[in-house]
């Protein structure tokens, strides 16, 4: 597996008034062609912040990515002056958002949105970009798509939205496309056809994937490896059938334990167990583990020393790993 | 296009009724303040009897009653006569006509140069929000905002005018210079400046500061996210993707202003001597020469309420996401 996506040690800043938070806080990850990296946590937890820091569209002024390094496929991000980063955005890294129902412009055609991801970044005339965008708009499932092309998003459904979001997104073949909650918004029904589709694309276009969600039954159905996260750093790393079936941090633990199952037939009802507490607030985090306030084994060390992935064997940010 | 078509119809016919209702109130209104002309005339010829007076007002048919007068009144009006000036000894119609180039020139120059440089700083000092560009403009359009009209005008008379000599302070024309074809566009424009942009600095404050809190809103939107990780430069985020969206409350506030406007060219007109409605309607208040009033300001509420069909016309063009039934 060659890596396209290299993350080492990103951090992301909010300055303001307030003070400094570290929204991502050294954050390393490892993304290779065509494999789906899910990233996981409680809102808050700087997921969202880790993708818009890897497209370097960090919400302006408070937001400042202060170090680290984003490599792809070799070349860091980081020190490509704006104007060639432009060329990356929408090209060669993609992204799509939760909200399919505010994310696209409601004053232009879809058609005209999609059109204009293509002209940025393909030197082809507007009948030419067209053509293409209604093969897009084909490929992501939507119907009648010649007609659609003008039509006004408020025009769509919330799943319609997001397949033309989807067409967007892959509208110059990215080799990474970042999916950020991209079924939360919708039906459950709906969310099973935008995730398949995504899958099915994945295929097509041997895109890496970043898929951020805090439903880790999407992570299950649609994640090759998932990293756990919490305000602002990553805490458990791995594939996902070790991290689901023997999570070792005590967080992933609290988070499973919360999800709800189906029962079995005949099986006993499982009582739905909380993680106690809040996440801290990231202007006034704890010193030691940030986990540290809400875990049930947190011992004297939790409170003073930040663990490290290394100290948990290099899959585990824990000092008592499970 | 039918569709547009068949909304302006139906617009134009709701807007007999308003301006029916306007006319009544006007009327009402004018009708509570004491005194009518023949009070003025009696009082400036200096010596009269009860007897003169009581003949000129049935001469003018200031005698009947008032509903009979109201209903003397729209009756003309329905067949778009706005009656006779005694005054100015001629009908209102023709002398309103007169002044209205004048007003809506000046006007439509105000309100073009408050919605171009409102817009236009508004953008810019979004564009470089929290930096000293910002802050210049926020102050300066403060000060547009809060120093009075008639104070601004005075001191460019005095500045412009007076001390400098750049432009001349009053009238339309030069008197006298006999300009012909473009000389005299040029001549006009001279005049013009200086309580044009007199008139557009509060509204230029308020569309600024308008503008920038609305691109500054647009800007935190999710497709202005959406916008930036497709890779567009700066310029075509801010002027494709937000800058129209951040235009429809202008649009909104610049059309309910229209009347506000026009009320504030009667206050210029009289700083600069501009020939237009606005001295006539401050003459005619003076000397209660109520016909010429009524017809002043039932023109001003047909201008307004044509003002609002155009800022509705304007804004479904904006946002498709208005669709008239």
């Amino acid at each position: 597996m060659s890596a396209i996506l290299e993350v080492r040690d990103l951090r992301t800043e909010f300055r303001s008034e307030a003070g400094t938070a570290q929204a991502v806080d050294g954050i390393s990850l490892l993304v290779g062609r065509g494999e789906t990296l899910a990233l996981v946590g409680e809102s808050g937890c700087g997921k969202s912040m880790t993708g818009l820091s890897l497209l370097r569209i960090v919400p302006k002024p408070y937001g400042h990515i202060v170090g680290g390094e984003i490599r792809l496929d070799g070349r860091d991000l980081l020190k490509l002056p704006e104007a060639a980063m432009r060329q990356v955005r929408g090209n060669e890294v993609a992204m799509i958002f939760q909200e399919p129902m505010t994310s696209l412009n409601p004053v232009f055609t879809i058609g005209n949105q999609i059109v204009e991801a293509i002209q940025t970044h393909r030197d082809v005339g507007k009948a030419e970009a067209r053509r293409l965008t209604v093969e897009l708009l084909d490929q992501v499932g939507i119907p009648d798509a010649g007609r659609r092309l003008d039509d006004y998003p408020h025009r769509l459904s919330g799943g319609m939205r997001q397949r033309a979001m989807i067409a967007m997104a892959i509208s110059c073949k990215p080799k990474l496309l970042i999916a950020d909650e991209p079924t939360t918004a919708l039906d459950v029904t709906v969310q099973a056809q935008i995730l398949a589709l995504l899958r099915r694309l994945q295929d097509e276009l041997e895109m890496g994937m970043i898929l951020i969600t805090h439903d880790l039954a999407v992570v299950a159905e649609t994640a090759s490896r998932v990293a756990v996260m919490y305000a602002g750093r990553i805490v458990e790393n791995g594939t996902v059938r070790e991290v689901l079936r023997h999570p070792r941090h005590p967080y992933t633990q609290g988070l499973l334990q919360a999800t709800p199952h189906a029962r079995k037939a005949g099986g006993t009802r499982r009582k739905l167990a909380e993680i106690t507490g809040l996440v801290p607030s990231l202007y006034d985090m704890p010193p030691g583990c940030a986990f540290a306030p809400r875990c049930p084994k947190a011992q004297a060390v939790c409170r003073s020393t930040v663990p490290t992935l290394a100290v948990g064997g290099g899959n585990v940010a824990c000092h008592f790993p499970g | 296009m039918y569709r547009v078509i068949r909304i302006v119809r139906r617009r134009l016919l709701q807007m007999i009724p308003v301006v029916l209702g306007i006319v009544v109130f006007n009327f009402a209104l004018l009708h509570l303040a004491p005194g009518d002309a023949v009070d003025v005339m009696a009082g400036e010829a200096g010596a009269s009897n009860a007897e003169y007076v009581a003949q000129l007002r049935q001469q003018y048919g200031l005698d009947k009653p008032l509903p009979v007068q109201l209903g003397n009144y729209l009756w003309h009006v329905v067949q778009l006569d706005l009656g006779y000036s005694y005054r100015h000894n001629r009908p209102v119609l023709g002398l309103i006509l007169e002044r209205l180039p004048a007003t809506l020139s000046l006007m439509l120059t105000a309100l073009s140069l408050s919605i171009l440089l409102g817009v236009g700083l508004g953008v810019l000092a979004a564009w470089r929000v929290r930096t000293a560009t910002d802050t210049v403009i926020s102050i300066f359009a403060l000060l547009s905002y809060a120093t009075p009209t008639f104070w601004i005008g005075l001191m460019f008379i005095l500045l412009f005018g007076v001390t400098l000599g750049w432009l001349p302070t009053t009238g339309m024309e030069s008197v006298g210079a006999g300009y012909k074809g473009l000389d005299r566009v040029v001549d006009i424009g001279r005049h013009m400046l200086l309580p044009a942009v007199t008139l557009a600095l509060f509204y230029m404050a308020i569309y600024t500061r308008l503008m920038r809190a609305s691109m500054l809103e647009v800007y935190g939107l999710d497709y202005v996210r959406t916008a930036q990780a497709k890779g567009l430069a700066g310029g075509k985020i801010a002027f494709k993707h937000v800058l129209r969206n951040a235009l429809l409350p202008v649009v909104t506030v610049a059309g309910l202003q229209v009347g506000s406007l026009l009320g504030g060219s009667v206050l210029v007109e009289t700083v600069f001597g501009w020939p237009g409605l606005g001295r006539l309607a401050y003459d005619a208040v003076f000397q209660r020469d109520f016909n010429t009033l009524l017809g002043i300001l039932l023109l001003c509420s047909i201008v307004v309420v044509l003002a609002n069909l155009v800022v509705d016309m304007l804004y479904a063009v904006l946002d498709p996401r208005i669709e008239y039934q």
